[in-house]
């Protein structure tokens, strides 16, 4: 028995025995489905060994769904137990467990992976490629990506949470201040879901500088290819800091190494500084894309080409280089002096001037449109205004001076929900909405969709607004409780109805996801929206091989031009396709990473050394395998493209 | 439409909210550290406030005159590449509003680092304020006295918080009296702040630091020089001395009330201060990394404030 202790839950509760039930209940359900139905050797040889990037990007939809729903059930705790003052729904370890895993899940687990959804779906189809530069590393991205978000997950009911805050600050997430296990599983569920997104990076930048169609300059490619690109030059310096500075956290932890202790020449400031090195850019990484999918948006339903297409590009490659140039503004009080604190002041202020540009731009695109209020649209719209005000009170926070009275405050937590869920939530409801179609071959019921957006963007607004104003009243953030003579009560019980509002909206998301899979007419074509970019001159859902015929480009918007301005855009007869291999590596290689992950949490080490034996080996076999691809052949292709309707040739 | 008017709404709501009630913590400032900073706080939010207004403005506008339904069924959309003055405004203009927020931000900045105009020539009072899992100790070294969890300060006098702390990173933070600075094991960072009025105050650590964060709370009463005196010799006269074993026994983890000593615990458990050549208290704060790593050595030194 003693063996098995260290994997019980330091701190249990009823809520986490129900959620062990449900999980074991659930994992019963869909291993006998999977049986009853015999779906074992399609799930293995459809998906988990899949390289096709619709399918990969498919996968991140579901799991950032799933992580969706886990990040939400968190906030309604936390926003239930801060209902009414001195609350006892949860102690405070519990509620400091709880947005933890709600800050981690909802940045690392739900956003990033919702976001490589879209550039997976999107950017080869955009770019009129057959699929990434390197599809197989693209699997073992997403694997990772899944593994570290299963690791952490498991965290409550095997061992305990992290309890230090989403950006896990030393020296309270050392040993000494946090002994449960709970922050072993941070440092490494986040390390191996990173090293995935290290790779999808260089993944993506690869494949959108090598694999573009003929003709489609830099200066052609679509707002959200754009997008993509710059996001991953971010990835690519940004992830490598967040990746040593786990290690070090790791080794501080695991071997007692001083790195960020507080004796012996160890630094607790360090940790702050290198979080959020990576923690900025990050946050870059997540809204770059999300401008992206609302360029592409504004300009379909509002019928006109994106205003200021080159003051667009500039401004998000502006964004990224100042991205790096700010990371000290999230602690302008740890005892920087004034010239520094006025360095990264004007610093953060002057990426409201890219930002900026893009709002008017967004807005003068619709100027002389002819706008159309679809749920995409409608997230766009609302994103405007909300995201404005999100942005204006960012320009606040960077005033150092003023920032002593926000920071710690709920004013900040106010401001980086009201850029992030206006910003990065409502670009991926919005993509998708626009982009369901293009993955699953049908629309999602518009009625159910635009309650479901009124339910958010109402539901935000009260939930967040508020907290502007307890934040100026003196209210800190991460507090489980407070007293009533405080009078935060009134307004935090709002944000508690803001947040069942959005809870609402959730249920209706899912319920029309159900709606349109019994009701929605099949079929729709390959173009429902009357968009103007090349993932929409190509089937719903899109072939294995995208397109039948490689595209030719000649302009920023050539299939519009094909519709309406008679550019001829396939040229040329079918010729056989040369697509990837599946493969099962990388799938087991990443479940042999996620025991690692687990043997290093709990100090296992022979399992630990087996296990990265196992890793090398699943690279060695990599290294020998000679995997030629294979071939679809013409009848094939002619085949494939009756059958979907053919519009080409 | 509707998000417009639900922005009203919400704006009003705020407005009613701000100027109704009480007034908000931040916004009812007591000291003039606090002054200043509330004093940028309405310079950016009525900048903002015009930002947002013209953005919504334009926004409703298009959406108004441009909606398809409202639209001849024949208009089809022009292509626009762009347009070199309509750029160089929205780019122009931000650039003139960072500019004017930039030159307030410096001198902002520079008031709230350094010791408040107002009260420059007096000599100020330095207090040791530490934290320990989830208490805060505040040592007076100029009177010798110590307490916990309340802090009693003199008006119109220029105070100097000298924080760290004996755990994670807490953050000293009295709203009234002027914004947070962080409390770190390694090193000590200053705090300038000083009372124009009387009366009490709410004080606690701003930064996440454990389980009982949310009771990491101090009271703080401001009151006249000669009423401060008294106080200090009514604690000289009554209150027990601190040892150093009844403050390691205070160190662990766990809430106490508020205590009162005699004598403060700088003696025997020093604040991490670096002699680095500097004698001017006023750049302790500002330790570069570097010189702190090269007199690790250095790190036992005794507190400059030695009165008895």
């Amino acid at each position: 028995m003693g063996y098995f202790a260290k994997f019980a839950v330091p701190h249990p509760s009823p809520a986490i025995y129900a959620s062990m039930i449900a999980i074991g209940v659930t994992v019963f359900l869909v291993i006998f489905g999977l049986t009853y139905f015999k779906k074992w050797v399609y799930l293995w040889s459809e998906w988990i060994t899949t390289v096709d990037h619709k399918k990969i990007g498919t996968m991140y939809l579901i799991a950032a769904l799933l992580m969706l729903f886990r990040g939400g059930v968190d906030a309604l705790m936390m926003r239930a137990q801060t209902a009414v003052p001195d609350n006892k729904l949860l102690d405070s370890q519990h509620y400091n467990e709880v947005f933890s895993a709600h800050g981690v899940i909802m940045i690392i687990f739900m956003a990033m992976p919702y976001i490589m959804a879209f550039m997976n779906i999107v950017v080869p189809l955009q770019i009129g490629a057959r699929d990434v530069a390197f599809p197989r590393l693209n699997a073992i991205s997403f694997w990772l990506f899944f593994m570290g978000a299963m690791l952490f997950n498991i965290s409550f009911v095997i061992g305990g949470s992290p309890d230090a805050g989403w950006s896990s600050y030393f020296p309270l997430a050392d040993n000494e201040f946090s002994p449960s296990v709970g922050t072993n599983y941070y440092m490494i569920a986040i390390q191996i879901a990173g090293i995935g997104t290290l790779m999808t990076g260089i993944n993506f930048i690869t494949t959108i500088l090598r694999m573009r169609a003929p003709g489609m300059t830099l200066m052609r490619m679509p707002m959200f290819t754009w997008s993509a690109f710059v996001t991953s030059i971010i990835i690519i310096f940004a992830f490598p800091v967040l990746t040593i500075a786990l290690l070090m956290g790791t080794m501080d932890r695991l071997f007692d190494t001083k790195f960020f202790a507080t004796t012996d020449g160890g630094m607790d400031m360090l940790w702050a500084n290198l979080f959020w090195v990576w923690g900025h850019p990050e946050v870059y990484i997540l809204i770059l894309p999300a401008f992206g999918i609302f360029s592409e948006i504004i300009p379909t339903f509002a019928r006109r080409n994106i205003y200021g297409y080159k003051s667009m590009v500039i401004s998000m490659v502006v964004i990224s280089l100042y991205s790096f140039f700010v990371w000290t503004h999230h602690f302008f009080t740890m005892g920087q002096t004034a010239y520094v604190n006025s360095i990264f002041s004007i610093t953060t202020m002057v990426i409201a001037v890219p930002t900026g540009i893009k709002i008017f731009n967004w807005l003068l695109t619709m100027w002389k449109g002819r706008i159309r209020f679809t749920v995409p649209m409608l997230y766009s719209i609302a994103f405007i205004p909300l995201f404005t005000v999100g942005g204006v009170t960012g320009v606040m926070l960077a005033m150092s001076a003023a920032d002593y009275q926000y920071h710690n405050t709920m004013f900040l937590v106010a401001h980086f929900h009201n850029v992030i869920i206006p910003g990065v939530a409502f670009a991926v409801l919005a993509g998708s909405t626009y982009y369901w179609p293009k993955i699953f071959g049908f629309m999602l019921n518009e009625r159910i969709g635009k309650w479901a957006f009124w339910f958010l963007t109402i539901g935000f607004s009260l939930a967040f607004f508020p907290m502007y104003i307890t934040g100026l009243d003196g209210q800190a953030r991460r507090m489980y409780t407070y007293s009533e003579a405080t009078g935060y009560g009134p307004l935090n019980f709002v944000s508690f109805i803001g947040t069942a509002c959005m809870t609402i909206s959730f249920i209706l998301i899912v319920y029309t996801i159900y709606y349109s899979i019994r009701h929605s007419p099949r079929h729709v074509g390959g173009d429902p929206w009357d968009a103007r970019s090349l993932e929409w001159a190509t089937h719903n859902p899109v072939p294995e091989y995208n397109f039948a015929i490689i595209p030719q480009v000649d302009s920023r918007e050539p299939f519009w031009d094909a519709k309406y301005k008679g550019h001829e855009l396939f040229k040329g007869d079918y010729k056989k396709i040369h697509m990837p291999n599946n493969s099962g590596v990388p799938f087991i290689m990443s479940a042999i990473f996620f025991v690692f992950g687990f043997a290093l949490v709990f100090s296992m080490w022979i399992l630990a050394v087996i296990s990265l034996i196992g890793i090398f080996i699943c690279m060695a076999h990599r290294s020998f395998e000679i995997d030629h691809g294979h071939y679809i052949s013409v009848e094939e292709i002619k085949e494939t493209e009756v059958k979907m309707g053919g519009n080409h040739k | 439409m509707n998000i417009k008017w639900s922005l009203l709404v919400i704006f009003f709501v705020i407005v009613t909210v701000l100027t109704g009630c009480d007034p908000l913590m931040v916004l009812d400032p007591k000291g003039p550290q606090a002054q200043t900073q509330a004093n940028v706080i309405w310079i950016s939010i009525a900048i903002m406030s015009v930002i947002t207004i013209v953005v919504c403005a334009f926004l409703v506008f298009v959406l108004v005159k441009y909606r398809d339904s409202k639209l001849p069924k024949d208009y089809e959309p022009p292509y626009i590449e762009g347009n070199h003055l309509v750029e160089s405004i929205i780019v122009g203009v931000p650039i003139l509003i960072v500019i004017f927020f930039s030159v307030v931000t410096i001198i902002s900045n520079n008031k709230v680092e350094a010791t408040p105009e107002k009260y420059k020539g007096q000599d100020p009072l330095v207090i040791y304020a530490s934290t320990s899992d989830w208490k805060w100790h505040f040592s007076y070294p100029e009177n010798g006295i110590e307490t916990v969890n309340y802090l009693y300060i003199p008006t119109k006098r220029p105070l100097e918080f000298k924080l760290y702390s004996f755990g994670p990173i807490t953050s000293f933070w009295v709203p009234q009296l002027g914004g947070q600075k962080y409390a770190m094991a390694d090193m000590v960072t200053t705090l300038h702040l000083a009372a124009d009025e009387e009366g009490e105050m709410m004080g606690r650590n701003a930064n996440f630091s454990g389980k009982g964060f949310a009771q990491n709370m101090f009271h703080v009463e401001a009151m006249s020089q000669a009423e401060f005196d008294d106080w200090v010799k009514e604690v000289k006269d009554t209150a027990e001395p601190i040892t150093e074993a009844k403050f390691n026994e205070l160190l662990k983890p766990g809430y106490t009330g508020q205590l009162t000593f005699t004598g403060t615990h700088l003696g025997f458990s020093p604040a991490p201060e670096h002699d680095h050549g500097s004698k001017d208290a006023n750049e302790d704060a500002n330790d570069e990394y570097m010189e702190h790593k090269h007199a690790p050595s250095n790190s036992k030194a005794a507190p400059q404030n030695n009165h008895e």
